[in-house]
């Protein structure tokens, strides 16, 4: 039914609408916007700001076991909203690290999503006091929250010991942020912890 | 459970997702030699971030997001001003959509109704007869018709010669009130819901004289096997009208599947799934019921160009041997989304207002332990003899 006359309409339509792009920005626009678009779907208070249980809507974030922990990293120290721009800050740790050959930065700073910077952002999920230390108790803290009820604490800590011993060079009974890194040298941390828009 | 830890790579997401599962990722050989590795903690970071930018779940209760104004729908979530020309064409739109279109629709919806009203109720007193049905069926497709044509429903049939029988259930996806009308305007069938008090109360009443329709109390809701045992009463009577029912419970915006409740599939009987796929490029049919009452959702959808859609009947099914209500409702469920191009998703609709349930989570967890258990033990193997020294 005038199915021939809709088709045509469209076409035109989309001509009006491509006139005007250029295409050098939109990458970098689409993402921003699709992002803003997600932010604003997510705040359901419609004040500019996210909270906690705004993010603890998205079922698959809250039947992930480390769900807290990730919405954590999104709020600053004591605060408990995030608007737009943390939003982004914290996003941009996952942007791959191929993009920043799109955009040379003006700063001379590291990108948030160089590699080190992932790594900071995968440590800090461990470290939740913020003192630079995995301690014993923090790994087993993750670990618990990763396996729920269905190992048993002598395990769990013979689990959380090898994985101090095998780690901890300076002998503190602790993992340091460098200690990290060199556990961590083999793994492909750019693929793993990068997140890629489909365009 | 592993589907919902490894999402399917779908052309309606932003980003890519990696269709690899949990244990694909963490037994991949890299250094450390512990069975435990602290970059397992990495796939579920990044699986928490990738819902964090766009879920499965959360997208399916808000309206489908088009990727471009069309000039057909009513506007654009995005709108902002692309030209002059487009501005003026969408005014016009506007000035014809409100001025003309709608007050023609609003009276002949009223008539409909009215008429649906006035004429059961006379169908009603007549005792009960082959004429009374044959009546019934008459003024019931009529009027529903006139209110199709309230809404400019263009609606193409599929596959007629499936259409539900009496002694059935019809079950079909849920997206908005007007699903009703798009059945009822083509075959008959008994309705159920729940009793509702003014306005609707009284049309509900007056519907029930002339068809035997189910509607429940609110308080007879919550007993699952009253429920049950009228419904199977209904359908056992083979005089009776296929019943229609919604096994979502919920609107779910058309671009998607979600859960059946397995009450309708536990009654044993013949199903008659249909699935209902509205055109998004003429218009968003979704009702999203947080956000909008039931009477602007009928003004927006009568001051729109038009509600276009395909109706599919598809082929009855019926329990097989060995199968449990949950695996025959997911059955139907598959079905209907692959007939209507949908999405087939194992969330609950309710997910719309209610928490998701714990247990879940420790699926997950036992996912992991199950991996990180069978790490230590091929380890414990390999290095047993070194070890126990």
């Amino acid at each position: 039914m005038g199915l021939p006359l809709v088709e045509s309409a469209l076409q035109w339509n989309s001509g009006i609408l491509n006139a005007n792009r250029d295409p050098k920005n939109d990458d970098v626009e689409f993402q921003i916007t699709r992002l803003y678009s997600r932010f604003h779907s997510l705040d359901k208070g419609e004040n500019g700001a996210l909270s906690r249980e705004d993010f603890q809507r998205i079922p698959e974030l809250a039947i992930n076991p480390l769900g807290d922990r990730i919405i954590n990293a999104f709020f600053p120290e004591g605060e408990d909203q995030v608007n737009f721009r943390g939003f982004m800050r914290t996003l941009a740790h996952f942007r791959p690290v191929e993009d920043n050959e799109k955009s040379k930065g003006h700063d001379a700073s590291e990108p948030l999503n160089s590699r080190n910077n992932k790594l900071l952002f995968a440590f800090r999920l461990y470290d939740l006091d913020r003192d630079d230390k995995i301690s014993r108790d923090e790994l087993l803290q993750v670990l618990r929250m990763m396996v729920g009820v269905n190992i048993s604490d002598e395990q769990l800590g013979s689990i959380a010991d090898r994985t101090i011993q095998e780690a901890d060079t300076n002998g503190d009974m602790s993992i340091s942020f460098s200690e990290f890194i060199k556990v961590l040298e083999k793994v492909d941390v750019e693929q793993k912890m990068s997140i890629r828009f489909l365009h | 459970m592993k589907l919902i830890c490894s999402p399917l790579c779908l052309s309606g997401g932003i980003i890519a997702k990696e269709p690899v599962s949990l244990e694909q990722e963490i037994q991949e050989p890299r250094g450390g030699g512990g069975e435990f590795d602290m970059s397992d903690i990495l796939y579920f970071c990044r699986r928490g971030v990738e819902s964090i930018v766009d879920d499965e779940v959360t997208k399916r209760f808000t309206a489908e997001e088009l990727e471009s104004w069309n000039l057909l729908t009513r506007s654009n979530y995005n709108l902002h001003h692309i030209s002059a020309r487009l501005t003026v064409l969408w005014g016009l739109g506007v000035l014809i959509r409100y001025g003309f279109l709608l007050p023609l629709r609003v009276t002949l919806a009223v008539t409909g109704v009215g008429l649906l009203v006035v004429l059961t109720s006379i169908v009603g007193w007549l005792p009960n007869s082959r004429m009374k049905k044959y009546l019934s069926e008459k003024v019931n497709l009529m009027c529903y018709r006139i209110c199709v044509r309230a809404l400019t429903a263009i609606i193409t049939y599929h596959d007629s010669d499936n259409k539900p029988k009496n002694g059935g259930i019809c079950v079909a996806n849920h997206t908005s009130p007007i699903d009703v009308l798009i059945l009822a305007s083509d075959g008959c069938y008994s309705m159920v819901g729940q009793a509702h008090g003014g306005l609707m109360g009284f049309i509900q009443k007056t519907l029930v004289k002339a068809c035997p329709h189910i509607w429940f109390e609110r308080s007879e809701v919550k007993d699952r096997h009253l429920v049950a045992k009228r419904l199977s009463d209904h359908v056992a009577d083979k005089t009776k009208l296929p019943i229609l029912i919604f096994p979502e419970g919920t609107c779910i915006n058309n671009t998607s599947v979600m859960m059946f409740k397995k009450g309708s599939f536990e009654i044993d009987c013949t199903i008659y799934p249909v699935a209902i796929k509205y055109d998004p490029r003429f218009g968003n049919a979704f009702w999203n019921s947080s956000k909008f009452r039931m009477v602007t959702y009928l003004l927006h959808m009568m001051s729109s160009w038009a509600v276009v859609c395909s109706v599919w009947y598809l082929p009855p099914m019926k329990r097989e041997e060995g199968e449990d209500a949950v695996q025959f409702a997911n059955r139907v469920k598959s079905a209907i989304a692959r007939k209507g191009g949908l999405v087939d998703l194992l969330w609950d609709g309710g997910l719309k207002r209610s928490k998701v349930k714990e247990v879940f989570k420790e699926e997950q967890q036992k996912l992991y332990s199950k991996v990180l258990v069978i790490k230590t033990e091929g380890l414990l193997l390999a290095w047993g003899p070194m070890r126990s020294s």
